[in-house]
């Protein structure tokens, strides 16, 4: 039987998924929308409904891969599995000089 | 060939869906005068609002084309003009009755309210019995313009209403049908994407050239977007920056080509999907597409905007379970289960394609039931 899906990733090679459910830490799964491969996570933090996982390791300054975009820079190191928002990533557009 | 809508045919030969009597205030003096005749005749449609005195250049072309926009929306069958003075009520009610449709105009200096709300019931209770007579006919899908616009987005708008919202983009335009798309600083991070959907590089330089002014007008003010984009709204319901959310704005838009880049409020002459210059707060935006003729809007929603129109039905539709159970009296279209992967993106189409067909015939939305109006100009700069 297989488990309750836990995350949404829009592309099979995007860096982050998004939790469509509150999720604990664990393990969990979670499912491509362009290709419909389910794969296991190991979840380091509780997740909540809507908020995104680390699917790989990215490191400070590395671009944030979401919807096959550069959605974000990473500002800290983030590990596989950990929560990724505003405290870890920030715009590549915007930002005061 | 038969697609079982109906609609209110104009005299100009355009479509609207519903069969308002509007009393319009062309300045914000006239705004108590223009909700007097509203009570005192009931099922008008009054419409205040915060401008129209002391304006000048683009902006004040701006409201003059917003305010001759929302009389000659199709949704509209009559219109009674209220100003303070006689000119720039006739400006306004002079480009409504190019459509044909009745206009009554009023204006108070040498009158007074009381007078004028007194002769504005008179005509507007003619004008209602006179519209309470015209039929519904069967219409076609293209025939109906639709607009779209999302907000309080977070992460499951990307996920499940935008593309939603995407399947009746792509299916409107596939039946011929016209569009209208906005939001220019929420494709930031996107607008490549957009521009590489241009039909021309005609079309592709109006839209850069609209996304350019936007963006240097907000950097001129010495700031970035970064307090208020993403909102805070966006950030509690997960999105962490204005690119991921310009995404999920895009999801959207589907996938037909841009045939035409507008100004805010000017009215489309191509069919398709057409972008247009607006700003990406709801209210404002829905005003100025409702004033380019657009007669249904579809606005999926993540943390719950609850906005509605006066004269252009909002249908709302959310992918968040959270949204959906907590603010069901905003909600006419619940597409959580593409989260928990229920059902396709196709069939959650198939159901907004319904809902659509449905509010088209005449079926109130949720923010009609509850009597969400919001109606704002958009100001381009201070008045006089």
């Amino acid at each position: 039987m297989s488990e309750q899906l836990a995350f949404l990733a829009h592309r099979q090679d995007d860096m982050v998924a998004v939790a469509v459910r509150d999720v604990e830490v664990g393990h969990a799964e979670y499912a491509s929308l362009d290709s419909g491969i389910r794969r296991p996570i190991e979840v380091r933090e509780p997740i909540k409904l809507g908020h995104k996982v680390a699917l790989v390791e990215i490191a400070e300054g590395e671009k944030v891969v979401e919807y096959g975009q550069n959605v974000a820079v990473a500002t800290a190191d983030i590990a596989v599995g950990a929560l990724v928002h505003v405290h870890n990533v920030r715009s590549a557009r915007w930002q005061l000089a | 060939m038969a697609t079982g809508l109906t609609g209110y045919r104009r005299p100009d030969g355009k479509v609207g869906i519903r069969n308002h009597v509007v009393i319009l205030a062309v300045d914000d003096l006239s705004n108590t005068a223009v909700e007097g005749i509203g009570r005192l005749v009931p099922g008008t449609l009054a419409i205040p609002h915060a401008y129209g005195r002391l304006q000048f250049g683009e902006d004040l072309e701006l409201t003059f084309r917003t305010l001759i926009g929302t009389g000659a929306n199709p949704n509209v069958a009559a219109v009674v003009v209220v100003g303070i003075e006689p000119s720039w009520t006739d400006r306004v009610a002079d480009g409504i009755a190019l459509t044909g449709k009745p206009v009554v105009r009023l204006s108070i200096e040498r009158f007074g309210d009381i007078n004028i709300i007194a002769a504005g019931a008179r005509e507007a209770a003619k004008l209602m019995q006179d519209a309470s007579e015209i039929q519904r006919v069967p219409v076609e899908r293209h025939e109906v313009m639709l607009s779209i616009k999302c907000g309080e987005s977070d992460t499951t708008s990307g996920l499940g209403s935008c593309p939603t919202t995407a399947q009746a983009v792509d299916r409107t335009v596939a039946a011929s049908g016209t569009v209208l798309f906005g939001e220019t600083t929420e494709l930031t991070g996107g607008e490549h994407l957009i521009a590489a959907r241009c039909v021309d590089d005609k079309v592709r330089e109006k839209f850069q050239g609209f996304y350019d002014n936007y963006i240097e007008m907000v950097v001129a003010q010495g700031v970035d977007l970064l307090g208020s984009q993403p909102t805070q709204g966006n950030i509690r319901g997960g999105l962490s920056t204005i690119e991921e959310k310009a995404m999920g704005n895009i999801a959207k838009t589907g996938s037909m080509p841009v045939v035409d880049a507008l100004e805010p409020a000017e009215a489309p002459t191509r069919q398709g999907l057409n972008f247009m210059d607006t700003s990406s707060a709801a209210a404002e935006c829905i005003t100025l597409m409702a004033a380019a003729g657009a007669v249904i809007h579809i606005f999926p929603t993540g943390q719950g905007n609850v906005i509605g129109n006066p004269i252009e039905p909002v249908i709302k539709l959310t992918a968040n379970p959270l949204t959906a159970a907590t603010m069901g009296e905003h909600i006419d279209l619940d597409v959580s289960g593409l989260l928990t992967q229920e059902y396709t993106l196709a069939e959650a189409g198939d159901r907004l394609m319904e809902l659509v067909d449905r509010t088209i015939n005449g079926r109130l939305t949720c923010a009609e039931a509850i009597g969400h109006q919001e109606y704002v100009i958009t100001k381009l700069y201070r008045s006089a």
